[in-house]
Parts: structure tokens; sequence; C-alpha cells
């Protein structure tokens, strides 16, 4: 993602705009600020600590983060005003916006992608983590949402539809975005919670034998020392860097 | 206050291109002079104020200074988490313009009722909230504000009424007094129906010789805690006026300025004490029944100065604020 954006530092107003609407997703926002330098190694550590900046939801007192997120539904509208003062401005800059699947369920979003059709705001880009999953259980048993290409085009957006974890989609998605006759563009990006980690995929815990299998586990457990090794070995060296970039 | 508004909100436009105006469909024959001058900078969003708000957080992060318009509740209390987690948390220079304070909708009923806007957003200290009490007072709040962080405006549509004394004063985090007075009892009142304690406040000193001190409050976040201290030297007994309910705005903050001082004073505090019925009527039809027209005000202050009236009782606190009557006065808590 983070290479996707167009940042010639974080001073420049004409800069891109990425807003993480899933904020719980903010570890791997962390990672990619850290990679890409914005985010001290020093800084990262103090992840979850004490009267720290870097909680498990991003926030605007840090680098590299435009907007604080973490109450699903804000985002989408964030990225409008942020794209619609682009235009305003006449500058160049893109914005960027990632929600989950879960999170459209909150009519707000649907506020937003209305306002972003309507005002042709063909800088904007959403991108949904479709992994069809929600809190407290499968999307589709909690509140259906099947068709979601339908759903985004029916609001005036293009749609995009990629494998979330093949790379070489996501770039190609997000390239294509330039100029698009002012429609919007959605990409939505499948994916598989715990990918790569078959006990993560299959939502089981190796160490932690008394919860039981459940394809959220991994959305809330912490990991045993054991099932981190598991994890990396799993992810192995190669993907590893991979998947922080993704 | 609303054509206020909008020439001040014009004035300022026209020397600071990065203010604008968005609406959530709402200020016919209200907005249109901002609309015609300013066609590029004014934005109907539709009917969606959510979407405002996080609209106009977006816009000011990128510099620009949008107002976001609507009716009190819908610009208020629907997106309350929106403006939290937007302007506030991101210390941005969004304005929202909650129209219509108290009841001024009266007619449309208890949704469109403007009487918790103020003591909700209150409870967010990095939003500064300007009650005017009338026109001219918001033209100078406007201009004063025009350059800080976020704020919410809880503003009234009348443009003839006037507070007598307030002559347009405004200054942020202060009380405004509107008359000196000389009696031990005092009036402190917000917003619009600052008019009517105002006319009660007159009443009493030209017909009871009761030379009320009357101040106006129309600034929290900063709080005016120093001038109220001030103001209420030497007074011992202090009627609080709004068109708000009871938890959260004037009264409650009178209150606990005298507790934290430990001021000699009473408070009796006029607001909204029952959730509304299903009810509606004109302004001052509401005014009256809840206890807040100058007629109403004038029998609480008189009823205040019976030598037993120390104690309010606890019953009536919890009722629709009634004319204080004899059978109130030995009652102790």
């Amino acid at each position: 993602m983070y290479e996707a954006l167009r940042v010639n530092g974080l001073g420049d107003p004409d800069r891109d705009r990425f807003v993480l609407s899933k904020g719980h997703a903010a570890l791997g926002l962390y990672a990619t600020l850290s990679i890409a330098g914005f985010l001290s190694p020093a800084d990262l550590a103090t992840f979850c600590g004490e009267n720290s900046l870097v909680g498990t939801h991003p926030e605007v007192g840090l680098p590299g983060i435009d907007f604080s997120t973490g109450s699903l539904g804000q985002g989408l509208s964030m990225a409008c005003g942020a794209a619609l003062a682009a235009r305003m401005q006449r500058s160049e800059r893109r914005v960027f916006c990632l929600l989950s699947d879960a999170e459209c369920n909150e009519g707000s979003v649907w506020e937003a992608a209305m306002f972003a059709a309507h005002h042709k705001l063909g800088h904007l880009m959403a991108i949904v983590d479709v992994n069809g999953q929600q809190a407290l259980g499968l999307t589709r048993d909690v509140l259906d949402q099947s068709n979601p290409a339908e759903r985004w085009r029916a609001f005036g957006w293009r749609v995009e539809e990629v494998d979330g974890h093949s790379l070489d989609e996501l770039r190609m998605a997000i390239q294509n975005q330039e100029d698009q006759f002012g429609k919007p563009t959605v990409v939505l990006a499948r994916t598989v919670i715990g990918k790569g980690v078959y006990f993560m995929e299959q939502g089981d815990s190796i160490t932690q034998s008394h919860i039981p299998p459940n394809p959220v586990n991994w959305h809330y457990l912490p990991m045993s020392d054991r099932e981190f090794q598991l994890a990396i070995q799993a992810l192995g060296n190669a993907s590893r860097e991979e998947a922080f970039i993704a | 206050m609303r054509k206020a508004f909008i020439d001040s909100l014009c004035t300022l436009a026209s020397k600071d291109d990065r203010i604008c105006l968005l609406t959530a469909d709402l200020g016919y024959m209200a907005l249109e002079p901002f609309e015609k001058r300013f066609p590029n900078r004014f934005l109907n969003v539709g009917v969606a104020e959510q979407n405002m708000i996080g609209v106009a957080t977006g816009m000011a992060e990128a510099g620009l200074l949008p107002f976001a318009y609507s009716i009190s509740t819908f610009a208020a209390l629907r997106p309350f988490e929106f403006i939290r987690n937007g302007p506030v948390l991101h210390r941005l220079p969004v304005r929202i313009v909650g129209m219509g304070m108290g009841f001024e909708y009266g007619h449309a009923g208890p949704t469109h009722y403007g009487i918790e806007d103020v003591g909700a957003l209150r409870t967010m200290p990095g939003l500064q909230i300007i009650i005017p009490a009338d026109g001219a007072q918001t033209a100078t709040a406007l201009h004063a504000t025009a350059g800080s962080g976020p704020v919410y405006y809880s503003l009234g549509k009348d443009d003839k009424a006037s507070v007598p004394g307030l002559n347009g004063r405004f200054e942020v985090g202060k009380l405004q007094i509107v008359r000196p007075g000389s009696s031990k009892t005092a009036l402190i009142s917000m917003g619009s129906v600052s008019v009517e304690a105002a006319a009660a406040s007159y009443e009493l000193a030209q017909s009871y010789g009761i030379d009320t001190r009357m101040a106006v409050l129309s600034s929290f976040n900063p709080d005016p805690i120093e001038d109220t201290v001030n103001f209420l030297e030497g007074v011992t007994q202090v009627i609080t006026v709004e068109a708000q309910t009871i938890s959260g705005g004037l009264g409650a903050f009178v209150g606990s300025v005298i507790a934290m001082f430990g001021l000699a004073c009473r408070l009796w505090p006029i607001a909204i004490r029952v959730s509304p019925d299903g009810t509606s009527g004109s302004q001052m039809d509401r005014w009256k029944k809840y206890g807040m027209d100058r007629a109403s005000i004038l029998q609480a202050v008189l009823g205040l100065q019976e030598p037993g009236m120390t104690s309010p009782d606890l019953a009536a606190l919890g009722a629709v604020h009634q004319p204080l009557t004899s059978d109130l006065v030995s009652k102790k808590w």
C-alpha cells in the first residue's frame, strides 16, 4: 500500500492521504510506517506500552498518520472531505481509505459512498478488506452483504475485485485508479484472516487449548511465544517482508 | 441571530478564502447570501449529518475552515461521535452551527427541540461552545472565534430580539454583565431565552423594587469560572435561566462553581427538568410550559425573597418547574 502513495515528506501539503478506517489494523500500518522510516524501532517498541502514542488504533499525533480512527464507519467521510479539499485547492493529491467489510454495516459508510459518487471524487479510492468475518461471526450470518460489487456499483463507484493477498493485483488496481472519469474506485480485496498460518486460518489455537476453534479467535487472541514461532515459520522469511509491505 | 450569523460569515469569508459552508440540506431563506457570493465554497451535502462532520474534518485537515450547518439536534446530537472523533480529537478548526436553540422550532415538536446540545457538547473540553443571546452578540462572537480550533455555535433564528445592556459584547470564556444590580439576588441566563430573563429583571426593578444583578453566559470551554465567582460576590441567591435540560448546561455549571468555591449562595436553576411530552407550540408557549417565560422567572425570584425560602423542595426539582408557592417554603432537604 505504502509504495503506491506519493509522499514527498510529511510536511508536504500535496502528499497523498491515507485513512485507515478499519483502525484496528493499526499494527500493520505501524509496521509499514516503520519500514518506510517514519516510525523508529524505538517508537514501535512502545506498542501497547504506557503513555504511548502507538496503541491498537492509529493516532494522528504519530508521524505518518493523517487521521485518527478506531470507531468504524467514520474514515470514508473524512477521506471524502480530504478528496473534496484537494479539488477545491487544485491539488493533485489522491486519497486512499481502507475499510473492513463488516464496517460497511455502518450506515455512515453509505452516506459517504453516495457523497463521493455524487461529487465525482475520482481521486478517491476505497479498499475494502473482504475477509467475510466480523467480531462475533461470519458477515453472511451477522448482516449479509452478498454481492458487494453490485452494491458499490449501484452507489456509483467503479469496482475492482482482487485477491487481497496478491501484491501484483493490488498494485495494478491502485495504479489503475488514475483518471477514472470522476468515478471513485473501490477495490474489493478478498482475504483470509491469518492467511499463510495454517492454525490461524482455521481459527485454532496451538497452546491455548481451553479455547475452542473459532474463525474469529485470531481477531482477539494474543499469540503465545510458541504460536509466534510457528507463525513466523509458516510465513517463511521470504514472504515475511512481503506480508509486512502488503 | 440567523441573519447576523450569515452576514458575519459572508464578511469573514470575503477576507478568508479558507472559509466554506456545508449544510445538511437545511437553511432555506437563510444561507442563500453565502451561496450567492461564494458558490464554490458552499456545499449542500444532503441529509447526512454524520458524513457532513466527517467531510468537514477531512477538509479542515487540508487547511480549509469549514462551517457545518443544520438544526441543532441534527448538527450536535446525530453526529455526536463524529464530532468527538473528528474535529475534537484531531484539534481541527471545524465550526458546527446548530440552529434553533431551545424551542425555536417549537411547533415542529420534540424532535426539533434544541435542549441538550450545549450540555452534551460541553462534555468535550476541546470544543468551544458559543451560545449567543441575540443577533448583535452573534456577530461579535463569530468574529471573536474566527481563528481558533473546533467551535460549536448554538444559535437562534430570531433577529429582532435583543438583550438590553448586552450591546453585542462577547469574549471567549467571559461572562457579560448586563445589569449591575444592588440586591443580593442575581440572574444568569444563556441563549435566546435571555430576553425573558432581562424582561423579568426589568419588571422586578420597576414594580417590586428588587434590583437584580444580571449576567449573560455565552461561552463554555473555556468556562467563565473566574467571572462567575466575581459576579456572585455578595449574592445570596442566583437564578439561572436556560432553554436546556437541567443536567448539562448553565445551572449545572453555576452549581459547580458555587460548590467548588464554597460560595454562600443558593442556586435556583430554571431549566427543563422532564422529558418533553408529545405536545408542541410556539417558542413562547414552550417557555411558559417549562417555566422560563418572564412571568415564571419573576415568580421564581419573588418566591425566593420569602423569608423561609432557603431550601427548594426535592420533589419540585424533579418536576416541571413550577412557580414557587408558600407550601414549598418551610420544607427541608
